[in-house]
């Protein structure tokens, strides 16, 4: 390249960093101001004040949130990568009225938004005692997230042999058989895709959260960062709270930060 | 059915179960509820008919939340398509760092829209946000951002696409990176410029990207409800207000569940005939290679 087109890259690529980290910047900051520093939120804080972290994470209850939001996630991942190489297995495999039944079924959840069931749903709740029910909320965000999974198992698997199917059939595998031993293993990079693209729509999940899980000592992240907006408290407490609830997620990312790339191109391409 | 089958039915008796017990019938006894008119917690109500979708037609707040409905859905994807895509073609040019940007373009979109909100809640405040501050350095007077019903809608559709422009961008680049280097090349050699190399090479082969990336930010927009929760609630007034938002609102503030449940089945509806519409129109273009 040359040298004024490689400074006209280097100056865009600047631009757009400053930009999208505008929100975390002024975040960050806020969260380390003291209650009583009205400075503007561009502007570092004179020392750094630890005050509104200790605040957000032992009056809001931050650990109880982290640790149910993360069983709520573990579980429910565990479910989608079950079910749904399951189903990926069978619909790769078979065209017939049926398969061709579940995969529309399947487009259909994909279409339509839990906040326009949450009327039905909390009934449906109450008829199986699920109301408040870290359980109910391990269903409701695996089913919802199962979709995604099915399409990215069914179109992963096509490409998959079926000699290898055969093969293994004449050895004498049953079916079920043939998908644990022969394709489950094969489904390694596939799955890590999986379990990011849902993990971290289930981390982020707040109309479950916000309806289903009400009582404070079952939180999870995303109603515990809104109760610091909600209830009466001061703006640099709740910077600290939404800090500490995003965090865990973007380090996440930024270890796995190939694995989540690699994730979201492959959601794509159909 | 072949009896040689049979396993395979059964390992699709899981995700039947699932989507009847927690999609299907929640939306056919969503469908029974808006026919009623149930408050949400009382053992005992009745069938009223069409009422509610009657004068959910006939409602203010439904009008406004539908017209911004279709803002968020529109207005969101028109900017990331048109930004994501600008994105995917800067950061695949090489240069060192381009994965540095990708990885902080993509990063909002780990954030929960919630708390995204929240965090844009603190550059967008009257009285002490960040950008008012930038306002007053330049000598102007404080703007009321989110205080004013139209210029709040539009403030969310732009933070909605920004924190999810990433995720076009990602798909675009999956897209450009597809596309096989002798066709570029071929063009090249037949004197292509760069613009008519974009629009008659590139583009065209882009449309299944174009077609994923517009669906999934439809569908995210159409359904956008944490993020406007976040920041205005719905206000003021109500003219921030979403068909999703207006469902809760409906639900939890005027204990009307028949019309909360009523509003859903529509924001389903059009939902589907918007996405089921946008993916023949774009089928119809695709080329193969």
């Amino acid at each position: 390249m040359r040298w004024g087109k490689r400074l006209l890259v280097f100056l865009t690529s600047l631009l757009i960093i400053a930009l999208h980290m505008i929100p975390i910047y002024i975040t960050v900051v806020a969260s380390f101001k003291d209650i009583r520093d009205f400075s503007s939120k561009w502007v570092l804080p004179q020392k750094l004040v630890l005050d509104n972290f200790r605040m957000a994470i032992h009056d809001g209850g931050f650990y109880t949130a982290l640790v149910n939001t993360g069983l709520i996630t573990a579980l429910s991942i565990l479910i989608v990568v079950i079910v749904g190489s399951m189903t990926g297995y069978v619909l790769a495999r078979l065209d017939n009225a049926v398969t061709r039944v579940v995969l529309l079924a399947t487009l259909g959840v994909m279409m339509v938004p839990s906040i326009s069931l949450v009327v039905p749903l909390y009934r449906t709740l109450l008829l199986i005692n699920g109301i408040n029910t870290y359980w109910a909320v391990i269903l409701l965000c695996a089913t919802y997230q199962l979709p995604l999974g099915i399409f990215i198992y069914t179109n992963f698997i096509r490409t998959v042999p079926v000699a290898l199917d055969e093969a293994a059939e004449i050895d004498g595998c049953s079916q079920f058989g043939t998908y644990l031993r022969v394709i489950l293993p094969q489904l390694g990079p596939v799955t890590a895709s999986v379990m990011i693209l849902s993990g971290v729509k289930i981390y982020n999940e707040y109309v479950f959260a916000l309806y289903f899980l009400q009582s404070a000592d079952r939180r999870m992240i995303t109603t515990y960062v809104s109760s610091f907006f909600h209830e009466v408290s001061y703006i640099n407490q709740a910077s600290a709270a939404a800090l500490l609830g995003a965090l865990p997620i973007i380090v996440v990312y930024l270890v796995l930060q190939k694995w989540f790339i690699a994730g979201a191109m492959d959601s794509a391409v159909k | 059915m072949r009896k040689k089958h049979v396993h395979m039915y059964l390992m699709l008796i899981p995700v039947v179960i699932l989507f009847t017990g927690l999609v299907f019938y929640p939306f056919i006894e969503g469908i029974r509820i808006s026919l009623t008119n149930w408050n949400g917690y009382s053992r005992t109500y009745s069938y009223v008919g069409m009422t509610n979708y009657i004068s959910l037609l006939n409602s203010r707040l439904f009008k406004v939340a539908l017209r911004n409905t279709f803002i968020y859905g529109f207005g969101c994807t028109f900017i990331q398509q048109v930004v994501g895509l600008a994105y995917a073609l800067f950061v695949n040019l090489r240069f060192r760092g381009r994965n540095l940007v990708r990885l902080i373009i993509y990063l909002p979109s780990m954030i929960a829209g919630i708390i995204m909100g929240y965090m844009m809640y603190g550059l967008f405040e009257y009285n002490r946000g960040a950008l008012n501050d930038i306002v007053r350095w330049l000598g102007g007077q404080r703007v009321l951002w989110l205080e004013d019903g139209n210029r709040a809608v539009f403030i969310i559709v732009l933070i909605n696409a920004f924190q999810f422009v990433g995720v076009s961008m990602l798909i675009y680049l999956a897209g450009l990176q597809n596309i096989p280097a002798q066709i570029m090349e071929a063009a090249r050699l037949d004197g292509c410029g760069s613009w008519q190399l974009f629009a008659h090479v590139v583009l065209p082969l882009l449309i299944p990207a174009i077609t994923s990336s517009t669906i999934i930010n439809l569908i995210g927009g159409l359904r956008l409800f944490d993020l406007i929760q976040a920041l205005t609630s719905g206000g003021p007034g109500i003219a921030t207000h979403s068909i999703a938002t207006s469902i809760n609102y409906l639900h939890f503030w005027s204990e009307n569940a028949g019309g909360a449940a009523a509003a859903g089945v529509v924001l389903f509806v059009i939902i589907f005939i918007v996405s089921a519409t946008t993916n023949t129109l774009f089928r119809r273009k695709e080329v193969e290679f």
